[in-house]
């Protein structure tokens, strides 16, 4: 059935100057899975991340987000229909405090975004609903510190905060565990597990045992191009799989 | 961790009473200026300066904007203004409306052009836009070119109110400024005033939540342009005329360094810098064209040694939002 699959491309393909970063790439994406696009350097990763997030412009092919075709949709667009995505680069507002991270994303759906005339309290209205969301993601003592005072990991977890605040259907998540030390990997794992019951997960990841704890299945690319896809038991036995990982020759 | 959070805490509240305060303080002094001698018509001349100075405070220090052609907007109120009221004889409010919706007017067609690019490109984009209107009010005759309009009469606000009187129109002046400031705290304060916040921290972070961040920052393009124009209009009663000056590119210079002077996204920074840039070549005027040396070395020095600007570096020396 189609309608199992949320996220669907079909031949998409980036070509910068002659070279292609992405090739040919047909993914699918089942609704409610946690899938991971993984992958060595140059591989393609970002590149395919961005082509779906819609911050590149495919050079061909089509995505489809939940049957509908968005490949021409600009970013803004494509967020407000439920699908959205983190960044490599911990993306918070440094400045503004976690509650007020939460409370921007909390904002938008609600409008008055454009009020320049009303009082910023009337933003308080929010508090709970953002404290709330804090709370989720175990930030509740960070809730009036700035950002940019906040360890990584907390970063982390307050861009997931603020991402869940917008009541997605989809989460791409951009090499979630990038730069993080042993304790925050795990916490932040957990966090994406139990999430999951309620979103649908895409995420790049380098680090191969979060990939295998937590995908339900996994696509391999190399090279701009699917090699292989599968769950984390049968990709481990996969030949060219070693081979793209360990070089020609290996084992 | 507690310490944290508390100071954190406090953070707000106290940043909005200290602002509250330094508001009060202001108006106190702004308002006995009348009763202590100085010479009024520097302090009037100095409000519109410092109005234009945080309208444009609005565009680059909350929404990262660098425009280089807000001398535009002054210009062009100006113009109407004077126009409105020496030709078409039209009453000072009327005129200052008139006046302030050119500017409106302007930054919506400049802003619709402009803010399709960022960082430098927006730079430029504005201050050839500003050119370009200069050449066109070199030559319209209605600006009377090279001489300007002279002579502007400053009639009656609303009929009843004689702005010929110094004192009188010293308090309009303070009246106006003040309503343009406070305009300004708000649209700062305000759910609009968050996402410009947010968008200039981190522009893709706000896409990818859905913000179309061009709109806002058009938006903020036009009160900015909006306002700079009403501090345009409110000059022409203090200077009496309105002239290619205000239109010039060194204007729009000007407005730039007021604001870095006194405290980039600062709120009482632009104040305080358009004052001490109006005191600068108000009392080393004596120096005749010496006085753009010394303010590029002041500039210079105060890029090099004080970046956060005078109210900037003293917020945060006390860790306080000023």
């Amino acid at each position: 059935m189609a309608d199992d699959f949320i996220l669907e491309t079909h031949g998409l393909t980036k070509e910068f100057a002659g070279f292609f970063a992405v090739r040919d790439v047909n993914l699918r994406v089942r609704r409610g899975s946690i899938h991971a696009l993984i992958g060595p350097n140059g591989a393609g990763k970002t590149t395919c991340f961005n082509l779906l997030t819609k911050f590149l412009r495919p050079s061909a092919g089509q995505i489809l987000y939940k049957g509908q075709d968005i490949t021409a949709m600009p970013p803004a667009d494509v967020a407000r229909l439920g699908l959205v995505r983190s960044f490599q680069i911990s993306a918070v507002f440094p400045h503004l405090t976690a509650l007020e991270n939460v409370r921007v994303a909390l904002q938008r759906q609600h409008g008055h975004s454009f009020d320049f005339w009303r009082a910023k309290s009337v933003l308080d209205r929010y508090n709970d609903r953002a404290n709330e969301l804090l709370a989720d993601v175990g930030l509740s003592e960070f809730s009036n510190t700035p950002a940019v005072e906040m360890p990584y990991g907390r970063k982390r977890a307050l861009e997931i905060a603020t991402t869940l605040a917008l009541d997605p259907e989809m989460m791409l998540l951009d090499e979630p565990m990038a730069g993080m030390g042993h304790e925050d990997i795990d916490k932040i794992a957990a966090l994406i597990k139990r999430i999951s019951a309620k979103y649908t997960i895409l995420m790049v990841e380098h680090n191969l045992s979060v990939v295998a704890n937590l995908s339900d299945i996994i696509t391999v690319l190399t090279r701009g191009r699917v090699l292989a896809e599968g769950n984390y038991a049968d990709l481990t036995q996969d030949e060219r799989v070693k081979e793209a990982y360990l070089g020609a020759g290996h084992g | 961790m507690t310490t944290i959070t508390d100071n954190a805490i406090a953070t707000p509240r106290r940043a909005v009473r200290d602002e509250m305060i330094a508001l009060a303080v202001m108006t106190a002094l702004l308002a006995v200026v009348p009763l202590t001698g100085v010479y009024p018509f520097f302090v009037m001349q100095g409000l519109c300066f410092a109005l234009l100075a945080c309208a444009f405070n609005l565009l680059i220090g909350y929404g990262g904007l660098l425009s280089f052609g807000h001398a535009m907007f002054l210009g062009t109120a100006g113009y109407v203004t004077a126009h409105a009221l020496k030709v078409w004889g039209l009453p000072p409010e009327l005129g200052i409306v008139l006046g302030t919706l050119a500017a409106a007017s302007l930054g919506v067609l400049t802003g619709l052009v402009a803010i399709r690019r960022q960082g430098i490109y927006f730079a430029m984009i504005t201050l050839a836009l500003s050119q370009l209107l200069y050449f066109v009010y070199l030559q319209t005759p209605f600006t009377h070119g090279e001489d300007g309009i002279q002579g502007i009469p400053q009639g009656h606000l609303f009929g009843f109110i004689n702005l010929a009187n110094p004192n009188t129109l010293y308090y309009v002046i303070l009246a106006g400024f003040l309503l343009g400031f406070l305009v300004i705290y708000r649209a700062i304060n305000s759910p609009f005033g968050e996402v410009l916040k947010a968008i200039r921290e981190n522009e893709p972070r706000a896409v990818s939540l859905g913000y179309k961040t061009d709109h806002y920052k058009l938006l903020a393009y036009i009160l900015s342009a909006t306002l700079a124009g009403f501090a345009g209009s409110l000059k022409v009663f203090v200077a009496q005329n309105a002239s290619l000056t205000d239109v010039h590119w060194t204007m729009s210079g000007e407005i730039v360094l007021m604001t870095l002077v006194g405290g980039l996204g600062t709120i009482y920074g632009p104040v305080v810098g358009a004052f001490v840039i109006i005191a600068m070549q108000q009392y080393l005027a004596g120096f005749g064209q010496w006085v753009t040396v010394i303010q590029g070395v002041i500039f210079v020095v105060c890029v090099l040694t004080f970046r956060r600007g005078v109210i900037g570096e003293i917020a945060h020396y006390f860790k306080r939002s000023l």
